[in-house]
C-alpha cells in the first residue's frame, strides 16, 4: 500500500506500547459522576433536572439549547445531588450536573432496530441529536450538525478518521481493532446520511494490523478505502487528513463541506451506530490511561463523568512520582492540576508523566533557525507570528498566518530555543478578538 | 498536603534539539577542516583557531556581565563565531588577529544588537570585514606554503617552476606568494600580463600556461584536498563537504541555501569564464567551487540561522544572490575572492526578502 500524507509535521516517538495491547477493559461504576453542560463547541446545554430528581442510566438530564448544542444523558442511575461548577477536563471549572450513583445501574430502555440500515435518514439524524454525539477526537463538534450540511454544498466523500497521531494515545487503535465491522457500518450510515458515495478510513501506518483487518473486511466494498497514511503528527488534524486522503484543499477559515468532504472520528461512527441501532446515549466511551507512571496502562470503556482518579486507580494507581497530567494527548492536550476532574465525551485519553518528563525548559533567544516553518502543516510563520504578538504587531501576526493555525504544536516541539510559540499564539488568538470586539 | 501537578500549555513534549546541541555540532563539523589545516600548516593553525574562539567566549561572557544579563557562552554560539573568524585567516597571520577579530565581531557584530538571534549580520564575517579593513596587507598577502611546498597548487611545479623562475620573476613570485584564486584574478589583469615578460607574445602564452596549468584535473585535486595557498578553515574542500554532510544528516543544514549558492556559483562561472580573461577551460566551473572560501561559505556561514530568510522561497533568492555576487566580484571586482561580501550583502537583505517570500497558508488562494 502506497502511504500518503501531507506537507510539514514531525516525528514524535508514538510511545503507544504502554497501552496498545490492553485490550477494552470495562471500569467499575463511579460513585459520582459529573456531566458537564459544555463538553461541545456551541451553546451549553440546559438542565432538565433538578436536585434530588431520581434518575436512570441514559435519561436525558440536559438538552440542546440551539442548533449548535447537544442533549446530555446521566451515564449512571441514582440521584441528582448538585448542579454547580466542578472541575472540567480542559483544566477549567464550569457547570455540570452531579449524579450520586445508586449503584445498581438501572437503564432507560434500549431497542434493537432489526432493519435500522433503512430508517429514513431525518430519523437517522434524530437519533443521533437525541444520543447527544458529538466529534469524539476531542474538539466536540455536535455530530448532527456535521451531518447537516446547507444544501448547496453536496458532500460526495466521507473520511473516518482513524489517525490517532497523538502520541501515548490507543483508545481509537483499540476500537478498530476490537469493532472493526460496527465502525464500518457507522461509516455506511454516515454515508448514508450526507448521500456520499465514497468512504476512506484514514489510519497511521504504525496500526499495521488494523490496517490489514480493515481492508480484509472492506475488499467486498467498492466504494469504501482504507487510507494507509505515513507516521507523522499532526497526520489526524482535519485538513491534513482530507489532503492526504483526497488531495483536496479545504480553503482558509472554511470547512471540509467546502470540498464535498465529512470527517468523522472512528469512534464517533461507533456512536453513530449505536445511537441509530440502539437509541443508545453517548454515556460511556473509550479512554486510555497511560504513560510511565501508570502502573498498568489499560483501555477503559468509562462511564462520561468518571472522575480520573478513579480511573487511575483502577489502572493499579502509579508506580513513580507524577509531574504532569495531560486530559488528551501529549500534543495538544490540556495539563490538569489535579485528578478531581471527570471525563468528558471528547476525553480520548490521560496521559501522566513523571517528573522528569514534565520538566519545563527555559524560553530562550530565537535562532531565526526556522525549523518551526519546516514543519509547520499549514505554511506559516510561527516564529514571526509569536515575535509579533510578543511586540503587540497584531497586523503582522495576521500577516504571519495568526488566524490559520490550528496550534497542532508542531512548532514548538521542534524549537531548540524552547520558545512557547503555541502558547503566545493563543496570546495573540485572545489579543486578536479582544481588538476585534473592540472596533465593533 | 495534595501532590501539585505541573500546568502548561500544550505540547507536553518535545524533541531532543535544543540551541546547545545545535552549536556544538556545527562546531563538530568544522573539526575535520581544522585537523586538514595543521596537517598543513602545523599547530600554528590550532592555536590560532583556539584564540579565536575563546576570546570571543571570553568577550561574550565580560558583555553579558556588563549587560547584567545571564550568561549563554555554554550555548557555544560565541564559540563558533570565534571559530569561523579564524577559519578566514591566513595561517601566517600574527597571534592578534583572531583575537582582534573576535572582538570586533561579538561586541559589534553580536551583543550591539542584544545578542544571539538579533544580529542583523554575520558576526564572524563581519569580524573578517574588519580584519580585511583595518590590515588589508596582512590578510591578503603572505600565505603560508602548505605542507607539499610552495607551489602545490600548480599541476605540474616543477616544469612550471623552472621554466617561470628563467623566464619571469614576477609570474614565479605570483604563482608562489598567493591563492589560486588570487592569481587567476592576476592574470585577468592585461597590464600584468603585458608586464610579466618583454616579450609581449611570451608574457600572454606564459599567463596563458599558468592559467591552464591552475584548472587542470591535478590541479583541482590539489584544491579538493586543500593543498594551496589560503585561510586555515577554507583550504581543504573535502573536509568541509565531510562536515557539511554531518550537518544535513543531523537536519541542522538545510539543503535549499547550499545547493543553490554552489550551483549559481558553477553555472554562472560556466557562462562568464570565457567571456574575460587569459583562456578558458572547461574545468573552470569546478575550479571556482573548490577555490577560495564558497564550501566554507556556502554550508557554514550562508546557512546561519539568524541572517538568512526564514522562508523557504526566501533562502532560494538568497541562496542566488550570494552566487550572484560572488561570481561578479571574483569575475570583475577589485578582490580576488567575493564569498564573504556576497553573504554579508544578502544578510542585509534578509528581512526585505522575507517580507517579499511570505509564503501562503495551506488553502489560502492567490488575492
Amino acid at each position: 500500500m502506497r502511504l500518503q500524507t501531507f506537507p510539514g509535521g514531525v516525528h514524535p516517538h508514538d510511545e503507544k506500547h504502554f497501552s496498545a495491547s490492553a485490550p477494552i477493559t470495562k471500569a467499575p461504576l463511579p460513585a459520582k459522576v459529573a456531566i458537564h453542560l459544555s463538553q461541545h463547541i456551541g451553546s451549553p446545554s440546559t438542565p432538565v433536572v433538578s436536585v434530588g430528581d431520581e434518575v436512570l442510566t441514559g435519561q436525558l438530564i440536559a438538552e440542546a439549547s440551539g442548533f449548535v448544542s447537544l442533549n446530555q444523558h446521566a451515564s449512571i442511575s441514582g440521584k441528582v445531588t448538585a448542579i454547580d461548577r466542578f472541575p472540567h477536563p480542559c483544566g477549567t471549572s464550569s457547570l455540570a450536573i452531579q449524579i450520586t450513583g445508586d449503584g445498581q445501574d438501572k437503564w432507560v430502555e434500549l431497542v434493537d432496530e432489526p432493519n435500522f440500515m433503512d430508517l429514513p435518514v431525518s430519523e437517522m439524524k434524530n437519533r443521533i441529536a437525541a444520543a447527544g454525539i458529538c466529534g469524539m477526537g476531542g474538539a466536540g463538534f455536535p455530530t448532527f450538525v456535521k451531518l447537516s450540511p446547507p444544501e448547496d454544498k453536496p458532500i460526495d466523500t466521507v473520511i473516518l478518521n482513524g489517525v490517532e497521531c497523538e502520541p501515548f494515545l490507543t483508545s481509537d487503535y483499540r476500537l478498530m481493532k476490537e469493532k472493526a465491522k460496527d465502525i464500518i457500518t457507522g461509516l455506511k450510515l454516515i454515508m448514508k446520511i450526507v448521500n456520499a458515495r465514497k468512504g476512506y478510513i484514514g489510519i497511521e501506518a504504525n496500526k499495521p494490523d488494523v490496517i490489514k483487518e480493515m481492508e480484509k473486511l472492506l475488499s467486498s466494498e467498492a466504494n469504501l478505502d482504507v487510507v494507509g497514511l505515513k507516521l507523522r503528527y499532526p497526520q489526524g488534524a482535519e485538513k491534513q487528513l482530507i489532503y492526504a486522503a483526497t488531495k483536496r484543499k479545504v480553503p482558509a477559515g472554511g470547512l471540509p463541506m467546502a470540498v464535498g468532504v465529512v470527517v468523522q472520528n472512528v469512534g464517533t461512527a461507533f456512536a453513530v451506530y449505536e445511537a441509530i441501532r440502539y437509541k443508545k446515549p453517548l454515556i460511556e466511551r473509550i479512554i486510555s490511561i497511560t504513560g510511565s507512571p501508570v502502573a498498568k496502562p489499560q483501555n477503559l470503556l468509562a462511564r462520561i463523568g468518571t472522575p480520573f482518579a478513579e480511573l487511575v486507580e483502577f489502572c493499579g494507581g502509579t508506580k513513580e512520582r507524577v509531574g504532569k497530567i495531560i486530559s488528551g494527548g501529549p500534543m495538544m492536550g490540556f495539563a490538569l492540576p489535579s485528578l478531581d476532574a471527570g471525563m468528558g465525551k471528547g476525553s480520548s485519553g490521560l496521559v501522566l508523566m513523571n517528573e522528569k518528563q514534565a520538566r519545563l525548559n527555559e524560553e530562550g533567544n530565537c535562532l531565526r533557525c526556522a525549523r518551526c516553518v519546516d514543519v509547520c502543516p499549514m505554511n506559516l510563520l510561527p516564529s514571526m507570528i509569536a515575535a509579533a504578538v510578543k511586540y503587540k504587531n497584531l497586523d503582522m501576526a495576521v500577516q504571519a498566518g495568526l488566524n490559520d493555525c490550528m496550534k497542532c504544536g508542531s512548532c514548538a516541539y521542534v524549537c531548540p530555543a524552547q520558545i512557547k510559540l503555541v502558547q503566545w499564539i493563543d496570546t495573540g488568538k485572545i489579543r486578536y478578538a479582544e481588538a476585534q470586539r473592540a472596533k465593533k | 498536603m495534595k501532590d501539585k501537578y505541573i500546568v502548561s500549555s500544550a505540547p507536553h513534549l518535545h524533541d531532543k534539539t535544543t540551541t546547545k546541541n545545535v552549536m556544538w555540532n556545527v562546531v563538530i563539523a568544522l573539526s575535520p577542516a581544522l585537523v586538514f589545516a595543521v596537517y598543513y600548516w602545523g599547530f600554528r593553525a590550532l592555536l590560532l583557531t583556539l584564540l579565536g574562539a575563546v576570546s570571543a567566549v571570553v568577550t561574550e561572557a565580560l558583555i553579558q556581565k556588563l549587560r547584567r544579563v545571564p550568561v549563554t557562552v555554554s550555548d557555544g554560539s560565541a564559540f563558533l563565531t570565534g571559530m569561523l573568524l579564524s577559519y578566514n585567516i591566513n595561517a601566517g597571520a600574527p597571534w592578534w588577529m583572531p583575537i582582534m577579530g573576535s572582538v570586533f565581531a561579538i561586541a559589534v557584530g553580536k551583543q550591539v544588537f542584544g545578542g544571539l538571534g538579533n544580529n542583523p549580520v554575520n558576526p564572524a564575517l563581519l569580524g573578517r570585514a574588519f580584519l580585511l579593513a583595518s590590515w588589508p596587507s596582512l590578510m591578503t598577502s603572505g600565505w603560508l606554503k602548505p605542507k607539499s611546498g610552495a607551489l602545490s597548487g600548480i599541476a605540474d611545479p616543477d616544469a612550471i617552476a623552472m621554466n617561470l623562475k628563467a623566464l619571469s620573476p614576477k609570474a614565479f613570485d605570483l604563482v608562489t606568494g598567493a591563492t589560486p584564486l588570487k592569481v587567476v584574478q592576476t592574470l585577468r589583469d592585461s597590464s600584468f600580463v603585458a608586464s610579466i615578460n618583454a616579450d609581449a607574445g611570451e608574457g600572454i602564452d606564459l599567463a596563458n600556461r599558468i592559467f591552464t596549468n591552475i584548472t587542470e584535473m591535478d590541479a583541482l585535486k590539489n584544491l579538493f584536498w586543500g593543498n594551496i595557498g589560503g585561510c586555515i578553515g577554507e583550504v581543504s574542500a573535502f573536509a568541509l563537504l565531510l562536515g557539511a554532510a554531518y550537518l544535513l544528516y543531523k537536519n541542522i543544514i538545510e539543503w535549499r541555501i547550499p545547493l543553490f549558492y554552489i550551483g549559481t556559483v558553477f553555472v554562472l562561472s560556466f557562462i562568464f569564464g570565457p567571456i574575460k580573461g587569459a583562456g578558458f577551460s572547461p574545468m573552470l566551473p569546478f575550479f571556482h567551487i573548490f577555490a577560495g572560501g564558497l564550501m566554507l561559505g556556502a554550508f557554514f556561514m550562508a546557512t546561519d540561522y539568524t541572517t538568512s530568510p526564514l522562508t523557504k522561497n526566501g533562502r532560494i533568492i538568497f541562496a542566488i544572490g550570494c552566487g550572484l555576487l560572488t561570481v561578479v566580484i571574483r569575475f570583475v571586482g577589485g578582490y580576488p575572492e567575493g564569498v564573504s561580501y556576497s553573504i554579508l550583502f544578502m544578510n542585509v537583505m534578509t528581512p526585505l526578502i522575507d517580507k517579499l517570500t511570505m509564503p501562503k497558508a495551506f488553502g489560502r488562494v492567490k488575492k
